[in-house]
């Protein structure tokens, strides 16, 4: 972020950047920056706030005031995610008893998930496969979970993007599940610990390690705050 | 943990003085790895960028990682790109007017030195605003 602003400003453009890890915008040192301590994701801070979204552009704006830099100011308001708070969320009933039971969860969420997206225009899911098809690709989580070879049981794509597909699904169901707007990381923690498909991908991701898939889906196939050993230790 | 990640400084501080805000286009720049038309992705180490029209709002977020809120984008994408809240800021005259182009690189790069974005894919992305007559960009990450 902050190097994206020099080279914006060394091309002729008058730079403001919000920034949201402050570590990182001091060590890449930008012309302007407003560093806003609020949960990575939600750089304008609320989501369906805009009184305190035109809050936080004054305070960037303002900015531009100053004469020479670099400037890095702080927004005087904190907020932190709730990632330790669980979305609170009655999973509906799965609809066919025959299926994997994460895939029988993921399957009764369905016509929630369709519920947000009718409701908020706005998918994430699709980086490998759509909403519809989430529920199969649990199963293939799961038989990986279960000790399969991941390469043999016909995933059709990165094992990352098929997981945050199916995480992504679970977050913007939950959102129909829930009163109001969820507090940062919520559905996210929900979806790992309250979740039969939380757990199928915690297991696989576990089989993925001892099959030495490779780091990079080790990595990223879950947040990292999220990810247990396979005792429940948080590595966080 | 996050906190670790690197990052790539100028050896001096490049600077513009832009004209009065109430004078000034403004672009958003964000780091979100947003498109639009339905395409939800963005490949790892990626410094491309994409053009973005603020005249739709079907934007879709495709950033690789996994560390970060989507709920708050998915409610309200102002929480990421707020041009909602810029245009009102021009109906008020706070700003002059907002760009019809935005653009969206991708952050969590794994190449440090981000050497793509700042010799070639970083100022063809400003070129693009330049001749859109942007003065002013806000930069967003997510």
């Amino acid at each position: 972020m902050g190097t994206l602003a020099s080279v914006f400003e060394q091309s002729g453009l008058a730079t403001v950047a919000i920034s949201i890890i402050r570590e990182q915008i001091e060590s890449t040192q930008p012309p302007r920056a407003l560093h806003c301590e609020f949960p990575l994701g939600r750089p304008l801070g609320k989501p369906g706030d805009s009184v305190f979204q035109h809050q936080v552009l004054d305070a960037a704006f303002d900015l531009l005031k100053a004469e020479s830099g670099p400037v890095l100011v702080d927004y005087p308001e904190e907020i932190n995610d709730d990632a330790d708070a669980p979305l609170s969320c009655t999973i509906p009933p799965a609809d066919d008893s025959s299926k994997h039971p994460a895939e029988a969860e993921a399957r009764g969420l369905l016509p929630v998930w369709r519920r947000s997206y009718e409701k908020y225009g706005r998918t994430t899911v699709g980086k490998a496969v759509t909403p519809e098809q989430v529920p199969e690709i649990i199963t293939l989580f799961a038989r990986i979970a279960d000790g399969e070879d991941w390469t043999s049981v016909g995933l059709p794509g990165d094992p990352t993007k098929l997981g945050a597909d199916i995480k992504n699904f679970y977050e913007e169901a939950s959102l129909s599940l829930s009163e109001g707007v969820p507090g940062a990381r919520q559905a996210e923690t929900w979806f790992v610990t309250q979740t039969k498909a939380g757990d199928v991908i915690q297991r696989a991701r576990i089989a993925l390690e001892k099959q030495e898939a490779g780091s990079y889906f080790t990595t990223y196939i879950l947040p990292m705050t999220q990810v247990r050993d396979p005792e429940g230790d948080s590595n966080d | 943990m996050l906190s670790r990640l690197e990052g790539y400084s100028f050896d001096e501080v490049p600077w513009v003085s832009p004209k009065p805000l109430s004078e000034c286009r403004v672009a958003v720049v964000t780091t979100a790895g947003l498109n639009q038309e339905g395409n939800a992705d963005w490949n790892p180490g990626d410094q491309g960028f994409t053009v973005l029209s603020g005249k739709k709002d079907d934007f879709t977020l495709g950033h690789f990682s996994p560390n970060f809120d989507r709920t708050g984008w998915v409610v309200d994408s102002n929480v990421v790109i707020p041009l909602d809240r810029l245009n009102e800021m021009a109906a008020e005259g706070k700003i002059g007017s907002v760009s019809d182009t935005h653009i969206s690189f991708m952050g969590a790069q794994p190449d440090h030195t981000l050497e793509t974005i700042r010799l070639d894919t970083g100022p063809a992305a400003a070129n693009i605003l330049l001749e859109e007559e942007v003065d002013v960009v806000l930069l967003t990450p997510v």
